[in-house]
């Protein structure tokens, strides 16, 4: 059975650099197919424009299928949209009403600078990478499975810090725009394996010190970022990566 | 680690604001517990704990009050500190902000923090002026050869006013928000956290606040309306 079609009224945040001063543009996307992902709507809109020979609207995404990070604006006043453990390209127009107005915004901090419209500048978090989020060991061939020890513990909560994409959620939802979440995530990540131990106070404190000079805010704990999080990283990996600071302090 | 690093680190600040926070919930609790003596008719319990704090604890009393004095200026200047710093980090808003329900700990409590610190920053001020170096009554307590401080006139004659009930009343509450964030928020900034341990000690917290607001709520509440000012 053919569902029904929907019309969503949008207000999008246009900026022509990042020099220039933004406003919302209202749109109306009329016959939104319910089961379109929000950046295909967004596309659908895109071809509109682009046939009344107006500038499309600037967004990020690339792999649409929530894993690579790319993806990522403010839907309705919430990072990566309504529902949590979600990327901005997993969002379904189901989850919107029939009619309904949509505020999309770009991720908002200092650190992440507009380039045009919805996308965002967030190298500043490869600039935090490259401080530490790597293990400066020379790769040999595979060794033998038992020769580094990993405690099945440690490996799983290890692989769920991994699962961090980068997108930047954290800072966008945090009212601080900090970037402690992430961090923590890096941090974490290798600070619970045994490759990663040896370099670890000096990984967290250049990540951190980085962090700092990035400018993004400092974390209060409010705990968005966890609830926006795509891979719904726990904000335990901020008190990992305190406790791994508090060690590097007396190093 | 270098010295800038461990004094001004985003991460530092938040450290010492934890440990000083801790220090004055520690405080608030024995605070609380000591005052619960001005539930008793009899004055003197109260009167002789004050005068045994003042003056007969040597100079333990001013390593406290030096200690207190220097927690509180450490957690007022690191706050005006990292809030600047966190307002700066977002110079343009959003023009819709939607809180994410599902694990988020944000609440009137945490978003609030600076207003309601400021706040009771100044309630402190006026607090000593009203009590530490308000009226001072001298009389002797039964078995007494010499006089001490009546402590206990001074605090029941103070709610004998409705005004004063309503505004310690009023910041007790806002203080009571304070907590609710500040207390198991030190502890998750000190990076005592994890799986089973943060959620315990947000709900521990959140008890703490609760406690220590209806504490000190229902003192004054309690003289005013069983001690005169309201018959």
């Amino acid at each position: 059975m053919e569902k029904k079609k929907l019309t969503i009224h949008l207000k999008v945040w246009r900026q022509k650099d990042a020099d220039s001063k933004g406003k919302f543009v209202s749109y109306t996307v009329n016959d939104v197919n319910p089961d379109m992902s929000f950046l295909e709507m967004l596309d659908v809109l895109n071809e509109e424009l682009i046939k009344k020979d107006e500038e499309p609207i600037e967004f990020d995404n690339d792999c649409r299928e929530g894993i690579c990070g790319m993806c990522g604006s403010v839907i309705n006043g919430t990072a990566h949209g309504p529902q949590s453990g979600m990327t901005t390209c997993d969002v379904r127009m189901r989850m919107f009403k029939d009619g309904e107005t949509i505020v999309v915004e770009p991720f908002r901090a200092r650190a992440f600078p507009v380039i045009k419209d919805l996308a965002v500048d967030r190298s500043a978090l490869d600039r935090i990478m490259s401080k530490g989020g790597y293990t400066s060991v020379r790769t040999g061939g595979v060794p033998e499975a038992l020769s580094l020890p990993v405690p099945k513990p440690n490996a799983d909560e290890a692989m769920d810090m991994a699962a961090c994409i980068g997108c930047g959620a954290c800072v966008a939802a945090c009212p601080n725009a900090s970037a402690a979440l992430f961090v923590g995530a890096k941090v974490s990540h290798l600070a619970l394996l045994p490759q990663g131990r040896p370099e670890a106070a000096r990984r967290v404190e250049r990540m951190v010190a980085q962090m700092d000079e990035e400018g993004f805010g400092a974390c209060s704990n409010h705990g968005e970022c966890e609830a926006v999080c795509p891979k719904e990283i726990s904000i335990t990996a901020i008190g990992r990566m305190r406790r791994e600071y508090l060690r590097a302090m007396f190093k | 680690m270098r010295f800038k690093m461990i004094l001004a680190s985003s991460l530092s600040k938040k450290i010492y604001m934890s440990i000083a926070g801790l220090v004055w919930s520690a405080f608030l609790l024995v605070h609380l517990l000591g005052n619960l003596q001005l539930l008793n008719p009899d004055r003197d319990p109260f009167n002789k704990y004050s005068y045994f704090l003042t003056h007969q604890t040597g100079e333990f009393i001013y390593l406290a009050e030096f200690l207190l004095a220097f927690f509180l200026i450490t957690h007022f200047l690191y706050a005006i500190w990292v809030q600047i710093g966190n307002w700066r980090a977002r110079p343009q808003g959003y023009s819709m902000v939607r809180w994410a329900k599902n694990t988020s700990k944000r609440s009137l409590g945490s978003v609030t923090m600076i207003y309601t610190g400021a706040l009771v920053l100044i309630f402190l001020v006026l607090h000593l002026i009203h009590f530490k170096y308000g009226e001072v009554v001298y009389y002797t307590p039964k078995g007494y050869t010499y006089q001490i401080r009546d402590m206990y006139f001074t605090v029941m004659e103070f709610f004998r006013n409705p005004v004063n009930v309503f505004f310690y009343v009023a910041v007790m509450v806002l203080l009571g928000f304070h907590l609710s964030h500040g207390a198991w928020s030190a502890f998750q900034s000190l990076g005592l956290s994890g799986k089973r341990f943060t959620p315990f000690i947000y709900t521990i917290g959140v008890l703490f606040a609760i406690v220590v607001a209806v504490g000190f709520v229902f003192l004054p509440l309690w003289i005013y309306f069983t001690r005169g000012g309201a018959l």
